[in-house]
């Protein structure tokens, strides 16, 4: 998959080029906005290690993110190791604004602050990401993927996904 | 690694895996689309753990593939077929309300378990507020579904005593989980005006039971269909 010489890049903009993968379940969002981009360290010259962090502990998106990270780099000539880290676990406050910008803007919704102590579960209302209304029932507590929920909306009355807090 | 590391990842592995198998046997079949997405949704959660795991013990593949029977360490709880609807959710509340105590504790601890425990464990949280809800809809529900839940309770209870006893290797004091775990459990059937099972927590018939290798009659059935394409086209990938 390495195609030439390896193009001069320093690991921050290794990280960069690695953050830029869309999501292979969500393309709207890039790896680096879905916050599962860790580290990236060069290794050698054209030899890098990223390590990616899974969302849910079986998300089968890991490997085509992987692959397709090994492509992009690739693509400037690196060689590029990706390795899996569960520690510190990933929680959806890692998502970045832009990140929730745009998951609002494709219809889903985006996740609220993570609960803290989890002795009180309060039930935060989920704002319709189509009309805004904050008047939206759960349907189902899974959904099309296991990181999101599926609600539908009172005011609008169309369905849509909502991405779980974890 | 050690050899009892090894048995524990193993032992914590094959329960993951196996109610991971059982789970997707639902694929196809729930009751609702939803729930066909949400149990299929937890058993990949599940395989993702036990992916995690049995690599700490060995290869994956060859061990959830290419083991016998008696060589799996799981408990018997997950690999009870999933009956109707009412006792796969019995076996998910039994299951996730041990599995979070479970995870809790190696979190907390400092083995090689403990990061996918301190991810893990919000997972499980999640599996077993989807079985509690399940089981008070069931047991608070109609005549027929409180019967249904009533029966189910009953009839895998006596599988959950092996869920506490000690396992080598694993530095967790399974014993000790038992009192929370029943007050969990029985605050939850008490709120689907269920009653809390009295008859005996373990099988007579089966000393050390699934821990010690010893499995239920549907274990090898399910095991042929989980290992068949791999032994009659080894190595095959998608």
């Amino acid at each position: 998959m390495v195609t030439g010489a390896a193009v001069e890049l320093t690991a921050s903009e290794l990280r960069d080029l690695a953050g830029s993968v869309p999501d292979p379940e969500l393309p709207v969002l890039t790896l680096a906005e879905l916050g599962v981009v860790r580290e990236v360290r060069v290794l050698g010259p054209g030899r890098a290690e990223v390590e990616l962090t899974p969302t849910y502990t079986g998300c089968p998106a890991l490997e085509t993110m992987a692959s397709d990270i090994r492509l992009v780099l690739g693509g400037r000539g690196w060689d590029a190791r990706v390795t899996t880290v569960l520690t510190p676990a990933w929680s959806t406050d890692w998502i970045s604004a832009e990140g929730r910008r745009k998951l609002q803007e494709f219809g889903i919704a985006p996740p609220g602050p993570v609960r803290s102590g989890g002795a009180v579960f309060v039930e935060l209302t989920v704002r319709c990401p189509h009309c805004g209304s904050p008047d939206t029932r759960l349907l189902s507590r899974f959904s099309s993927t296991a990181c999101k929920a599926l609600r539908s909306c009172n005011g609008c009355g169309e369905p849509f996904d909502h991405f779980k807090e974890l | 690694m050690t050899r009892a590391f090894k048995n524990a990842a193993t032992a914590l592995g094959d329960d993951a895996l196996v109610l991971a198998q059982r789970l997707g046997e639902w694929s196809g079949n729930a009751p609702t689309l939803e729930e066909d997405v949400a149990l299929t949704n937890i058993g990949l959660d599940l395989l993702g753990q036990a992916r995690f795991l049995l690599s700490l013990a060995g290869d994956e593949d060859e061990l959830a593939y290419l083991r016998e029977e008696r060589e799996f360490r799981n408990v018997q709880l997950v690999e009870q077929p999933n009956g109707d609807f009412a006792h796969t959710i019995a076996r998910q509340l039994y299951f996730s309300c041990y599995q979070e105590l479970l995870y809790r504790e190696l979190a907390s601890g400092d083995s090689q378990t403990a990061g996918l425990a301190a991810k893990a464990v919000k997972e499980v949280a999640y599996h077993r507020d989807h079985a509690v809800q399940w089981t008070l809809r069931l047991g608070d529900g109609t005549a027929d579904s409180h019967e249904r839940m009533r029966r189910a309770v009953d009839a895998l209870w006596r599988f959950t005593g092996e869920l506490f006893a000690p396992v080598e290797g694993l530095d967790v004091d399974l014993p000790a989980l038992r009192g929370e775990w029943l007050a969990t459990v029985s605050q939850v059937l008490e709120r689907a005006t269920l009653t809390l099972p009295t008859g005996p927590d373990r099988t007579a018939w089966a000393a050390g039971a699934g821990r010690q290798g010893v499995h239920t009659e549907s274990f090898g059935r399910m095991l042929a269909e989980m290992q068949h394409l791999h032994r009659s086209h080894p190595g095959a990938t998608w």
